[in-house]
């Protein structure tokens, strides 16, 4: 089976939800969702052996041929890690939803749809080689994500976060097009591949700054780096299935994977390197720190994802140093990539797991705050086995497989001192000792995590329910996943070979040229050396700070949040919302003739200002038609028409007269040879006129006193200037031809290669199909309007509520 | 409303089918002479708004239980499937096709894909009039 073909399937699956969700909704929707990820899964690990040789696959289907824009799936080592993460994840979370929504109270239909739609969407945008499309799947990434966030839309917290997460992402996402477009500007193509190979010649143009950095305002904005991480707390809100999978181990991550699959386009520029580092690394530090502040279990994995989305993030910075080192391959900095893949996929298992325990605790005793919680260790022995396991790992404990790629993250900030380009001889300390800071506040959040929720004194009477073990069906997914947090540990080379080798080739294609040449061997012991002893020392250091937690804890509360970076988006928000509708209200009025006015002026401006530009003033009396009695009776009559419309003092006889237009300007058609238009005019005024009737008595008050209207003279200004723009318009055309007349054209091939013999029809058919069909689209959008204000009008029942 | 104007519903039983045969011969012939889906629609929904004025909505609506918001979505469908049938073929989104058959009873006749995305055209059209009409009539 072609593989672009696959990208799509969860997305055809969903097609086939709400069906299933009515007809079988005795069995959970869950179940059938199940097969989807679990085959792909599969289906997808028959590929490995051979990625894992080095080799790649690539399949195109044509979408846009004539902008050259196509889905093209291709699967290295990179993007198969990404997709079995997305697929394997993917299982276990709707697994673990099967036992966490219950299936007669809450719309499973919607939730499978979206969550489907976001596994579409996810694995375009680790597969697509494309840009354009790449940025496709990422916005259905974000909008799908909002969905999800706002699953229980009746919450305002669920709204708020839906808003601001869309808000954020989308707006990076409109920066990284607009680094896309100017990648294709330069390497004159969309495929990331192309743009791989011909990357030292990029470097030198002048738009590759604004590109990468535009590039990296998407991926930071995706993947909650500083100080754009302020909409993944929020979405917290979103149920425990979705935070565990969108908000930890895939959507989050999309920012790391563009990272990852641009890095060789990217790291010759130092810039990239410092931004991607720095950011990280300080992404890192600021969210540990802050982990400690939260009260809501979600919240403090939220910044801790934040934190550790950093440490991966610093990482691939670190990586990019490897293009300024001569035989980086031999030095220490070939850790970075390998540490960040690595990490990555340790993260997404103990971060995954420890998600599903908070939803668990969520789920069984009624709240997530851990001022509450405490004592359930005895009750739920098999979730706090989870979630110690979880924690340890995250603290970078032994013999947990987060103590493998901690101990690597520092090898990779040491390593920088073999990097001396501009006299880095004192700066990079710093990079080590900021890395050292967070890890301490890493530990301690991590232990702070577990023991909070599962140790101490069990207060029954703060639950809303009575706490007791989840459901096994619940426990399966974190049991698995904590299992693997184990079993990685004890063979990482297995790991390592398999899946992150084969993807650091990809990010490193100049260092390696197969997954084999990675010349990286993990060892959980590695002698005395630095690393070592700065572990030690988060131990020492973390632990004794843990002990005296709830002494310096409130300290936090020293922190004002009118200086946050959420009150900042939220005085944006009421700023731009505010000011939107302020700057609105002073031009829309309410009144359809103030409207007119706006319009008629500026087509009048706008046409004149044109005919001036270009000089089309040239009148020219020679071809015209000779005038006939019947012209001339008929205008006599338009004319007389429109006056009595004028002068008319009752709005009946306005009605009447403006019917008479409309017939005059019909039969000057039917003179005039045009039976399309006369036809269409005829009917067209014969309904309008029977809607004046059925509408003259909701017509406003005022006219309806038999009085006539007062002479304005701003309206009679801006009449006369549309009869005046509209005769040059008319004389202006008929004198000059600047391009030959598109009716020819017509006449040529209505016959020939369009089958018709009406060239009116064909037009509306054909030739301008496309416009046709959005003008009954705008049409029906129209009858809509029409319905919502006058049968769904709020006035008839005041004082209810809107949603009522 | 209620209107009781016997010369009116007399004489609106006989032209209202004359207006639809019409409309129907004026949709049809729409791609050679003059004619079409919009026209035709719209003549349809004048024969209906006929109906309507001769007798009353009520009774229209037991007659011709017609929902148009349906049939306007309906139109839409059809327009914009005929649209995309043509990427199954592999030619460009809008590609028309035609070809001329001898059917019994018609002789030679043009078979055009254009004719189906005018019939959306024509539901749309009647449709969203419709729709308008009988709102703003059955507001009170």
């Amino acid at each position: 089976m072609s593989l672009v073909f696959l990208i799509f399937i969860p997305i055809l699956a969903a097609l086939f939800i709400p069906l299933l969700f009515k007809r079988l909704g005795q069995i959970h929707t869950g179940w059938f969702v199940l097969l989807v990820p679990a085959a792909l899964f599969l289906y997808y690990a028959t590929r490995l052996p051979s990625v894992m040789e080095g080799g790649t696959y690539v399949s195109e289907l044509s979408w846009i041929p004539s902008l050259d824009i196509a889905f093209i799936a291709y699967l290295d080592g990179l993007s198969l890690l990404f997709t079995l993460l997305i697929t394997g994840i993917g299982a276990l979370v709707v697994l673990y939803s099967i036992f966490y929504l219950d299936k007669h109270r809450e719309q499973l239909h919607n939730f499978y749809v979206y969550l489907l739609i976001f596994m579409s969407a996810m694995l375009g945008v680790v597969q697509s080689d494309h840009l354009i499309t790449l940025y496709l799947f990422w916005e259905l990434t974000s909008i799908s994500s909002f969905l999800l966030i706002a699953y229980w839309y009746t919450r305002d917290r669920s709204r708020f976060g839906a808003l601001k997460s869309m808000m954020i992402t989308v707006f990076g996402g409109l920066m990284m097009l607009g680094g896309f477009v100017l990648l294709s500007i330069m390497g004159g193509t969309y495929s990331i591949r192309e743009l791989i190979a011909q990357a030292p010649e990029l470097a030198q143009h002048d738009f590759f700054i604004w590109a990468l950095v535009l590039v990296l305002l998407g991926a930071f904005t995706k993947s909650a780096q500083f100080p754009f991480y302020i909409w993944l707390p929020d979405a917290m809100e979103a149920p425990t299935p979705v935070s565990a999978y969108l908000h930890s181990a895939t959507m989050v991550k999309a920012g790391i994977y563009l990272v990852a699959r641009l890095t060789p386009v990217f790291a010759l520029s130092e810039v990239w390197m410092w931004l991607v580092a720095g950011v990280g690394l300080f992404t890192m530090v600021w969210a540990s720190f802050f982990a400690l502040k939260q009260k809501d279990l979600k919240g403090i994995l939220a910044f801790s994802t934040v934190s550790q989305l950093g440490l991966i993030m610093s990482l691939l910075g670190v990586a990019a140093a490897a293009y300024h080192v001569e035989g980086a391959a031999d030095t220490y900095l070939k850790y970075a990539a390998f540490a960040a893949i690595f990490h990555l996929i340790n993260h997404a298992t103990f971060k995954g797991s420890l998600f599903m325990i908070a939803g668990i605790i969520d789920h069984e005793t009624g709240t997530r705050d851990i001022r509450k919680l405490g004592g359930l260790m005895s009750l739920m022995p098999v979730s706090f086995t989870v979630a110690l396991i979880g924690s340890l790992s995250m603290a970078g404990l032994p013999p947990f497989n987060g103590f493998l790629s901690k101990e690597m993250f520092l090898t990779a900030m040491l390593s920088l001192q073999e990097f001396n380009m501009f006299s880095m001889d004192v700066w990079w300390v710093l990079f080590p000792i900021i890395a050292w800071i967070g890890s301490v506040f890493t530990f301690i959040y991590s232990l702070y995590f577990v023991f909070h929720t599962f140790a101490g004194k069990h207060q029954p009477e703060q639950l809303p329910k009575q706490a007791h073990e989840a459901p096994i069906g619940m426990l399966i997914s974190p049991v698995f996943l904590a299992a693997l947090v184990v079993m990685i540990f004890f063979i990482p080379n297995l790991i390592g070979d398999w899946l992150v080798k084969p993807a650091v080739a990809a990010i490193q294609p100049f260092l390696y040229d197969s997954p084999q040449n990675v010349d990286i061997h993990v060892s959980a012991w590695h002698g005395f050396n630095t690393e070592l002893f700065m572990t030690l020392g988060i131990f020492a250091i973390g632990g004794l700070m843990f002990w005296t937690l709830r002494k310096w804890q409130h300290l936090y509360d020293l922190y004002p949040d009118s200086i946050s970076l959420n009150r900042l988006y939220d005085e944006m928000m009421l700023l731009s919302d505010g000011g939107a509708n302020r700057f609105s209200r002073i031009y829309m009025t309410g009144f359809i003739r103030s409207y007119l006015v706006y319009m008629f002026s500026f087509m009048t401006f706008i046409v004149l200002l044109t005919l001036f530009l270009n000089e089309a003033f040239q009148i020219d009396f020679n071809n015209l038609a000779p005038i006939g009695v019947y012209e001339i009776v008929i205008l006599l009559a338009l004319v007389g028409a429109t006056l009595t419309i004028l002068g008319s003092k009752s709005r009946l006889t306005a009605i009447i007269a403006l019917g008479a237009v409309g017939y005059s300007v019909a039969l000057l058609f039917v003179i005039f040879r045009a039976p399309d238009l006369a036809l269409t005019q005829l009917v067209i005024e014969t309904i309008s006129v029977a809607l004046f009737l059925l509408a003259f008595y909701h017509l406003p008050q005022i006219s309806r006193k038999e009085e006539r209207m007062k002479f304005r003279f701003g309206n009679a200004l801006v009449a006369l200037g549309v009869g005046v723009t509209m005769t040059l318009v008319a004389l202006s055309a008929h004198s000059q031809k600047a391009m030959p007349s598109i009716s020819e054209f017509y006449k040529e091939t209505v016959y020939k290669e369009a089958g018709g013999g009406n060239i009116v029809n064909v037009i509306l058919v054909d030739y301008r199909g496309f416009d046709t069909l959005f003008e009954i689209a705008v049409l029906g959008i129209a009858g809509i309007g029409i319905i919502t204000m006058i049968r769904l009008r709020l006035t008839k029942k005041e004082g209810q509520h809107e949603n009522k | 409303m209620r209107t009781n104007d016997v010369m009116l519903q007399t004489a609106t039983k006989v032209v209202t089918f004359i207006i639809l045969m019409f409309a129907v011969h004026i949709f049809f012939a729409g791609h050679y002479t003059p004619g079409g889906g919009f026209v035709g629609g719209l003549l349809t929904a004048s024969a209906i708004v006929l109906l309507m004025l001769a007798f009353d909505i009520p009774t229209i609506k037991k007659i011709l239980p017609i929902n148009y918001v349906v049939l306007t979505a309906v139109g839409l469908l059809i327009a914009i499937a005929t649209a995309s049938a043509s990427i199954f073929f592999d030619v460009p989104f809008f590609t028309h096709a035609y070809d001329y058959f001898d059917l019994p009873l018609f002789g030679e006749t043009s078979l055009h894909s254009a004719l189906l995305f005018d019939i959306g055209v024509y539901l749309v059209v009647v449709g969203v009039t419709m729709t308008i009409i009988q709102t703003i009539g059955e507001d009170e």
